[in-house]
């Protein structure tokens, strides 16, 4: 629609001829009495099924209202597998979104008036009059597969199928090449079969658990702390490698203070050492696996004193761990993680903590990797969707062949026009993602998004992408709607039901709803032959011997196994999905697409003198930057901070609460400060902060201008050859104590 | 009848969940809370211990607080648990400042407040909030004088203390270590 530059505009900065807001405000100032619209505490009078969306673990709960017929708290279902009855402070917080004041309220259109671009306030009908106008225009200028889709959550299923019935195939999610990516990869070249999520580690029954990085407990991955604290309460031995004290660590037998980016010196090392000293499951490695000699050969210098040069980890501690893992196996888990894009080799990082677990025997054995089962659920009947002429590998042809999903950035990238490429995207449809904090390099995705014909932004907040969209649709929590049933693996096969507990506040809708009602301005009605949600649903249910009704009784269903059982059976025959049929620890796949077949060490950049390597992770109160406004949340932590080593604070002089700014490799600073954090649960060559924090846009009242951002930090990328992932953790930040953007001007 | 309270800091994360699950159930505004989070952590990198503390009123059986208030709108209550009747408290805050474990806060209604064991969802044999949601399974609450409760037989297998027992406030709260 705009073919001028694109401006970032604040969602506060609204133009004429808007719509007055409906619902009242009412105000959540920190300390302030709550207002008449909140709950007090009361009897039950209603529940109704849901399942979490404030992070992907997606738990199923109950929902409560007050006498008033207010939502009032949020309760894990117990038989839900995810969550046993037991919600995360995010998934009990999850309240705040829907109270959250700042929500987006009504659709917003960019409109250029006197000179000035600027959001004015439309009707339903007029936004997605805009947004099926628009996309229509591109399907016909450049072809429908030039519009993509970006999405995390629910609600994006239901755009994916807009999508697919209006020609693009061009869906991606930056939970594969920001996040698992990398892991799923080396698992299926390994094993056949991905990892997937809920992760299939059977933690509850493990002796041994490795976590490389991983941080759980402060990731909180719901039902695997609580498998965490099972399993030390039935004494399993954790062993966690990480240049950080972390929570796990504490609890950990074993904690190893690695030298950053080192992590596959020690894998290696660990391979050798269990290959030497013949610790690996002798009938396991002979019957299922594929390349055991080559393998041995591989790592028959990769000893711990060759490791130790490159960890900083002792050799008899490798040695020492190494043996804690034959000691359990195959009762033995060496973790895939989860956010796992770092160094830009983590395809083959993850191979070795794949290899590592065959060696074990810890695949499909209990204690190990259980083998997963979900319930299908059937697609409501449609026409055939149209192929499309391209996908978005045609833009860059012959790369990441082994990608199994969409891969983000480089849909940015090919956003971007370039002399040798005659397509580029035109259009982007963004779905409960903040881009600007979910992918790194930000100027690169400023840069497609200059060059973009149109985007709709569909959101629940004013989250920073908002303010670059052409529209913005606002969506209704997850407490407000329906959405496509969950129906994800676990060891019993399961679905679960989320429905609305109350009206959308505002004037915000379901995704289902906005999806239905483009489908008609589109003239693709045909592929959405349901006239709402409940009766698809309904349909969707009574395939599998359910029904809507039944669903919203009970909330999660569970069904019996249909296919393999939980763990092998000992001496079992198993065609594994890979070239070979066995487990490959040799890969043949990646041997054919031209990368080591085996995995190597490859060493990689080093701070300069005076910087630290910038390091992130998760707070156990929020996910990603979607939460850091939530009330409930922003109560238990409303800023990062960054730790700094008792031995650096001196050096700098700096002390807790100092404001800091931070600059980069490259000379990015951040926008804000942040407040330094002095411990010693910090290696003295690198920092850390936890991410999601720094937001820039002001309608965002609680977590505006708290802490700073590691995204606009990250500004290295080193992608992944194999796959596509962005690797974000070679970058490099020193200190600047006073404010860098200050200006000083002589002016006369 | 003697409730209590043990958290196993072997398995606490230090999440939260307790936090925002007892402000839910509870009202308690925003800004304020009833429970919290301690961590402390011992030694120099890499020779370091943490601990994690879910920490709350420790509900004990010798409280400064009852002792000290004026209009005895701090009480015991059934099972020894400590509460504040909010009309017949007058702020005055005696009891904040007589608390060695600054459990208790001045809520903006004007009275003060504090965790009661969630003492309604007790009553209906129910666990407090904190209890229920905790994804580690790391508190344990029950009687005391039952032989036979949850708290009582976590206490009987594993080592424990109680945080500043030189107060002699005899604290109902006990960390299993």
């Amino acid at each position: 629609m705009n073919q001028s530059r694109r401006t970032f505009i604040k969602i506060s900065s609204l133009g004429l001829g808007g719509v007055a807001l409906s619902a009242p405000l009412f105000n959540w100032a920190k300390g302030a009495i709550l207002s008449d619209e909140l709950p007090k505490v009361a009897e039950q009078i209603s529940r109704t099924p849901t399942y979490c969306e404030v992070c992907f673990w997606k738990c199923a709960g109950w929902v409560y209202k007050n006498d008033q017929g207010n939502i009032w708290k949020v309760i894990g279902n117990d038989e839900d597998p995810h969550c046993n009855g037991r919600l995360c402070p995010r998934g009990t917080g999850g309240v705040g979104m829907y109270y959250d004041e700042d929500r987006l309220k009504t659709p917003l259109i960019r409109k250029t008036i006197d000179g000035k671009q600027q959001f004015v306030e439309a009707t339903w009908d007029e936004a997605l009059d805009v947004v099926a106008e628009n996309l229509n225009k591109i399907k016909e200028k450049h072809g429908p597969e030039c519009v993509a889709l970006f999405t995390h959550g629910s609600g994006g299923k239901l755009f994916g199928d807009l999508l697919k019935a209006f020609g693009s195939e061009n869906i991606t999610a930056p939970s594969f090449a920001q996040c698992r990516g990398p892991r799923e990869v080396a698992f299926l070249a390994t094993f056949g079969e991905i990892i997937a999520s809920p992760e299939r580690t059977d933690i509850r029954d493990t002796k041994c658990l490795v976590l490389i990085g991983s941080h759980l407990g402060e990731n909180m991955h719901n039902g695997q702390v609580q498998e965490m604290s099972d399993a030390i309460d039935k004494g399993a031995t954790i062993i966690t490698v990480d240049p950080r004290f972390s929570t796990a660590a504490s609890k950990s037998k074993y904690w190893l203070p690695i030298k950053p980016a080192t992590d596959m010196g020690l894998l290696l090392a660990w391979i050798h050492e269990i290959i030497n000293n013949e610790w690996y499951d002798k009938k396991y490695v002979d019957q299922y696996c594929y390349g055991f000699d080559e393998l041995k050969a591989h790592v028959a210098t990769f000893t711990p004193e060759w490791a130790y040069g490159i960890t900083t980890i002792k050799p008899h501690i490798i040695r020492e761990t190494a043996k804690e893992m034959f000691n359990a196996s195959p009762a033995v888990i060496i973790h895939p993680g989860r956010h796992v894009t770092w160094y830009g080799d983590d395809t083959q990082r993850l191979r070795a903590v794949a290899i590592l677990n065959a060696l074990l025997g810890s695949w499909g054995r209990r204690g190990g990797y259980y083998n997963p089962e979900k319930k299908s659920l059937p697609e409501f009947p449609h026409p055939p969707y149209p192929k499309p002429k391209r996908t978005w590998r045609d833009a860059h042809p012959g790369k990441y062949n082994l990608a199994l999903e969409v891969v983000s950035n480089d849909i940015c990238d090919s956003t971007i026009p370039s002399p040798d490429r005659d397509c580029n995207f035109k259009g982007w449809i963004v779905n409960g993602t903040n881009l600007i904090f979910t992918l790194p390099n930000q100027k690169n995705t400023l840069e497609a998004i200059q060059n973009l014909e149109f985007m709709v932004v569909i959101d629940t907040m004013p989250m920073e992408i908002t303010g670059y969209a052409d529209v913005v649709l606002p969506e209704c929590t997850y407490l407000e709607r329906y959405d496509y049933c969950r129906n994800d693996q676990h060891r019993e096969p399961n679905i679960a039901l989320r429905m609305p507990a109350t009206e959308p506040k505002y004037n915000s809708k379901p995704d289902w709803w906005m999806v239905k009602q483009l489908a008609k301005k589109m003239g693709l009605d045909d592929y959405f032959q349901w006239n709402n949600i409940e009766e698809l649903l309904d349909w969707q249910l009574k395939q599998v011997g359910s029904s809507l009704e039944e669903m919203k009784k009970i909330g999660v269903k569970k069904f019996p196994r249909e296919y393999d059982d939980l763990f092998f059976v000992d001496g079992q025959e198993i065609e594994f999905n890979t070239n070979t049929g066995k487990i490959e620890l040799y890969s043949t796949e990646l041997e054919a697409e031209g990368f080591d077949p085996m995995p190597v060490y490859t060493p990689h950049p080093e701070p300069q003198p005076g910087f630290y390597r910038l390091n992130y992770g998760r707070s156990p109160a929020h996910t990603f930057s979607r939460t850091a406004n939530n009330p409930n949340l922003t109560d238990l932590l409303d800023e990062n901070t960054l730790w700094v080593n008792p031995i650096v604070a001196r050096e700098w002089d700096l002390k807790n609460g100092s404001e800091v700014w931070l600059e980069n490799q490259d000379g990015v600073v951040s926008t804000f400060p942040i407040k330094v954090r002095v411990t010693e649960r910090i290696r003295h060559d690198s920092v850390y902060m936890v991410h999601g924090f720094g937001h820039t846009e002001k309608q965002l009242s609680r977590s505006y201008g708290k802490g700073a951002s590691d995204t606009e930090l990250i500004t290295n990328v080193m992608v992944d050859p194999v796959m596509g992932g962005t690797g974000m953790r070679g970058n490099f930040v020193t200190f600047r104590l006073e404010n860098p953007h200050k200006k000083e001007e002589v002016v006369s | 009848m003697r409730y209590a309270m043990a958290v196993d800091t072997k398995k606490c994360v230090g999440c939260s969940d307790c936090v925002v699950a007892c402000q839910i159930e509870n009202s308690v505004p925003i800004g304020f809370c009833r429970d919290w989070i301690v961590e402390v952590t011992d030694g120099t990198y890499p020779q370091l211990e943490l601990e994690l503390r879910s920490e709350r009123c420790n509900q004990c059986a010798n409280s400064p607080c009852v002792r000290c208030c004026p209009t005895g709108a701090s009480h015991y209550s059934d099972g020894g648990i400590v509460l504040v009747t909010a009309n017949m408290c007058i702020g005055c805050g005696a009891c904040i400042a007589s608390c060695p474990y600054d459990a208790r806060y001045p809520h903006p209604e004007g009275h003060v407040d504090k965790c009661t064991f969630c003492i309604h969802r007790v009553q209906k044999g129910q666990k407090p909030a904190c209890v229920e949601v905790c994804p580690t399974k790391c508190l344990y609450f029950g009687d005391l004088d039952d032989p036979n409760s949850e708290v009582s037989n976590i206490l009987k297998k594993r080592k424990y203390k109680t945080l500043i027992p030189e107060a002699g406030t005899d604290p109902q709260l006990y960390f299993l270590i």
